[in-house]
């Protein structure tokens, strides 16, 4: 601190003052779960996720990958970012500001959704939590306060960031709704997928939907911060049995992309993030174009949406690929004819239970449409210090890549 | 409910001040159809006439300075009983407390008593120098703003380069318009003049309407938007018309009607109706359902895009630059009615018709600018004062005077409140009025103080802004009122603006809403 600044300040000021500035003191913040989730890091790899301190690895990747697959995988997504939306306009609020029809989401449901800003370009993704009439929870991955306030001009709303007071668990795997049985959280086996419940916790209302970013059987729960350590104890007492496992992102990365979805600012940037002006994306451009619906009223960018269309759409498509061989793909560049450059690829693995090499790109127009021929990857895999140059065929295929009965299944399997 | 008949119009005006008419009249001339709608019982906005007390008449707008010569001729307004006779034209005068008053005859002080040989000179050559370079502007002051959207670089640059007709200058004028168009008033007229009086005076026409002190930059804007105007082919001159400025009104409403225009009063617009995307009319208070084929509002932008329109009909970012509008009034008016011809010090008695503006040099207007920065107005307000009764009797009973006053500054959010500040104004402007015309006071049989608030109430002026948006470098041109809607189109198809909110900006001045209708019958959908 600068010596002329703290003149004639008495010590108690300084301290008080520094008590009300802990930011850059904690560039990382621990969500609620944190000591639960520090205890089973025995990696200690760490990546910073909105400003929280957010696992990579816990313990060993792939085995957290098949915690998904084959157990019950509990991943921390307190630090996604929240909203409360509530008041007598919060559905035409919501139904301006983002792409599908809200009137069309009944109380108790949850749909995916998109919001663009004036030119149609994306500003996020993410999930719309219809908890009553009046009353929504918008999550997603960026911060939009501002340009929710600023679309509430007009509208019988009030908006809230609740991040930080709600923490949340995704409990995803085939094994996740025999925790939930155990745990005696009645009434969750009625829940289909996009349902929303709710279970008692400690003399308090606990949300729970039939929800997830696996495209596995799995749930997401969200508790008050101060009983969120109980929460998780009394998830994992009862999952015992049931092989329930804290996971990192590596593995839940590998989960998504097999469930084809994207990532805000991984596949896509998005418009107050992108730098330059060709980099903004409209939803067409990146699978999204089924949530425009032009059979409500207005809403944010629909008149560039449709002025978009109306001239031929999106320069670029977002695609699924599967590519020959095991070497995954990742940001690999995409060519036609194995010469001309189409396009990138923004996400890839070699997925365990697809038994696929699949890719998640985007391509220019011309070549991002289904049946195209000719598409090649250049895959760069370093060996010892040195890169393989790969180039190998590539086909677009439709998402997701893996379909799994048991993430519909109502009620769901017993373990 | 729907209307009673099943008329569908071409057009519905919204706002039956000048622009509405003259936007409504264009439109009339070359067979549309249309219907304005005017809220109060008269139509003309701030333009109309009202007795203030009985037997006394005024306007809010009391002078008559820039009513575009194009809306003059297409509209045949002189037919129609518009009188721009030099008979009604009136000079300047810069009033002194003390000293004797500097009167700037003809237009704009083609001539100037009261000046010493030298200063008469100088002003002379800056006179000569602000109409060179006011001409220069006058093109962008005519024309639609360019587009950002629609036009490559080159097309612009050559827009440009037309518009500001730069290539009429000389180099070293050229690089001096440069030099000068964003600076200060106060700072220019030191580099080129002496007489505190002459300075003060163009001062306060510099920034009479804003909410901009001499010293702020850019403030010498505003001198050459006054100084683009013209009546009559005089550029810079002023009349204060026969009938007050409602008889104006009166001219443009017979050219409007004389094109076939139906106008409706006491009809005020609630809503604008939204379907498929589309402007397709107007809903009134009363519930009655107007239909037409294209919407075009006269009203404040704000007013029309939040209120009328509603925000739900239009993005989140548009809605946010109509929000931050700045639009907060900084002018009161004052309306007095005399038992006499008030007595001007060193006024001769043959300008007692004149514009008297009480601003006795920069330093003046800056002080009284002052206190507005911190939501107060001044003890010693500046004022242009106009006495209508002069020039025609019939505003007045017989022997009788009006006074009517623009005072610089009131600001729109006084801090102590306008119900407690209004009386301690008054009371301000009065004393110093009395000090210019000793004993004026005695003869106030009435008084009518209008303050922002009670302009925005009374002419539904959002912020009593006149020219309803600051009129500044950054709310000019393709930034007036916002980007998105700077070419009287907006981004809802079938609405259009004709207000002072859109460019050029405010005063009786008509060509917002000439350019409208030009836009409007451009195919604009």
């Amino acid at each position: 601190m600068n010596a002329d600044m703290t003149v004639g300040t008495k010590p108690t000021e300084i301290a008080h003052r520094l008590a009300l500035q802990p930011h850059f003191r904690t560039l990382r913040l621990g969500t609620p779960f944190q000591p639960r989730v520090e205890a089973l890091s025995s990696r200690q790899e760490w990546y910073d996720w909105a400003g929280y301190k957010a696992p990579s690895v816990l313990w060993d990747e792939e085995l957290e990958y098949f915690a998904i697959r084959s157990q019950a995988a509990v991943f921390d997504i307190s630090p996604m970012v929240k909203y409360r939306i509530e008041g007598p306009d919060a559905e035409g609020f919501l139904d301006r500001l983002t792409l599908r029809d809200v009137t069309k989401l009944r109380p108790g449901r949850v749909h995916y959704t998109a919001w663009c800003d004036d030119d149609g370009h994306v500003l996020d993704d993410g999930t719309l939590f219809r908890l009553s009439d009046t009353r929504f929870r918008l999550c997603c991955q960026e911060r939009h306060l501002p340009w929710l306030l600023d679309s509430a001009i007009g509208f019988g709303v009030e908006i809230e960031e609740e991040t930080e007071e709600i923490a949340a668990l995704a409990l995803q795997g085939p094994t996740s709704w025999s925790v939930l049985e155990a745990a005696g959280c009645p009434g969750t086996e009625r829940l289909k997928p996009f349902d929303i419940g709710t279970f008692a916790h400690e003399g308090e209302e606990v949300t729970i939907s039939r929800t997830g970013f696996t495209g596995d059987l799995g749930y997401e729960i969200f508790v008050n911060a101060g009983h969120a350590l109980s929460l998780w104890d009394r998830l994992f007492e009862a999952g015992k049995l049931f092989g329930i496992r804290a996971i990192g992102y590596a593995a839940l990365n590998r989960a998504r992309i097999e469930a084809g979805f994207i990532v805000a600012n991984a596949d896509f940037v998005t418009a107050e993030h992108a730098l330059r002006s060709d980099r903004v994306r409209m939803p067409d451009a990146i699978g999204l174009g089924f949530m425009v619906d032009l059979k409500k009223g207005y809403f944010n960018g629909r008149r560039a949406i449709e002025k978009s269309r109306a001239n031929g759409g999106p320069a670029q498509l977002l695609v699924g690929l599967e590519i020959e061989g095991n070497v995954p793909a990742e940001h690999a560049i995409v060519y036609h004819n194995a010469k001309r450059e189409v396009g990138l690829v923004s996400a890839a693995i070699w997925s365990p239970t697809a038994k696929r090499n699949i890719a998640i790109a985007s391509l220019d127009r011309r070549y991002g449409r289904p049946g195209t021929a000719d598409l090649w990857v250049e895959i760069y895999a370093m060996r010892e210090l040195q890169y393989i140059k790969m180039m190998k065929r590539a086909k677009i295929v439709p998402r997701p890549f893996i379909k799994l009965p048991r993430r519909i299944a109502t009620p769901p399997g017993r373990f | 409910m729907t209307s009673s008949d099943e008329t569908r119009w071409d057009a519905v005006v919204i706002g039956g001040g000048h622009n509405g008419l003259v936007c409504a009249a264009f439109l009339g001339r070359v067979g549309r159809k249309v219907l304005v709608l005017e809220a109060e019982e008269q139509i003309g906005g701030a333009g109309r006439t009202h007795e203030f007390a009985p037997g006394f008449r005024v306007s809010m707008a009391h002078l008559l300075n820039r009513l575009h010569p194009e809306v003059v001729k297409a509209l045949e307004l002189e037919k129609h009983g518009l009188d721009l006779s030099p008979a009604h034209q009136v000079p300047t005068v810069a009033l002194s407390s003390e000293g004797k008053p500097l009167i700037l005859t003809g237009a704009y002080g083609e001539g100037l008593e009261g000046a010493d040989a030298s200063e008469k000179q100088a002003w002379a050559e800056v006179r000569a120098q602000l109409f060179r370079y006011a001409d220069i502007l006058k093109p962008l002051l005519a024309r639609r703003p360019p587009s950002l959207d629609g036009m490559d670089l080159a097309a612009s640059s050559a827009w440009a380069m037309t518009g500001l007709s730069l290539k009429r200058l000389g180099r070293e004028d050229m690089r001096d318009f440069l030099r000068v168009l964003l600076m200060n008033v106060a700072d220019f007229c030191d580099e080129g003049l002496q007489d505190d009086r002459l300075k003060g005076l163009l001062a306060f026409d510099a920034v009479l309407g804003s909410h901009l002190g001499p010293r702020s930059p850019t403030s010498l804007l505003g001198l050459y938007y006054r100084l683009a105007g013209e009546l009559g082919g005089a550029p810079g001159a002023q009349l204060v018309p026969a009938g007050g400025t409602g008889a104006v009104m009166a001219a443009v409403r017979k050219a409007a009607e004389a094109a076939g225009v139906t106008i409706r009063t006491s009809a005020v617009a609630a809503k604008v109706f939204v379907e498929k995307g589309r402007a397709t009319g107007v809903m009134l208070d009363s519930g009655e359902d107007i239909r037409a084929g294209k919407v075009i509002s006269a009203l404040n932008p704000a007013t029309t895009f939040l209120e009328l329109v509603g925000p739900q009909h239009l993005d989140t970012g548009f809605v946010r630059r109509v929000s931050n509008i700045r639009m907060k009034g900084d002018a009161a008016k004052l309306h007095l009615a005399l038992e006499r011809i008030p007595a001007f010090n060193g006024l001769p008695q043959q300008y007692r018709n004149a514009r008297l503006v009480i601003a006795s040099s920069t330093d003046y207007v800056e002080r009284a600018f002052n206190p507005a920065k911190h939501g107060e107005f001044s003890p010693e307000p500046a004022m242009e004062i106009t006495l209508p009764s002069i020039g025609d009797p019939s505003l007045a009973p017989t022997g009788a005077s009006v006074l009517s006053a623009t005072i610089q500054y009131a600001p729109y959010l006084l801090k102590e409140g306008w119900v407690a500040g209004k009386p301690k104004l008054l009371e301000a402007v009065l004393s110093v009025l009395e000090r210019h015309a000793p004993g004026i006071r005695k003869t106030i049989l009435h008084s009518e103080l209008l303050t922002p608030a009670d302009i925005e109430a009374r002419y539904r002026m959002p912020g009593g802004h006149w020219h309803h948006g600051e009129l500044q470098a950054d709310q000019m041109l393709m930034s007036r009122p916002v980007f998105g809607a700077e070419g009287y189109h907006t981004p809802l198809p079938g609405l259009f603006l004709a207000g002072s909110g859109s460019h050029p900006g405010g005063g009786i001045f008509g060509v917002p809403g000439m350019n409208a209708a030009r836009r409007v019958l451009g195919g604009r959908a």
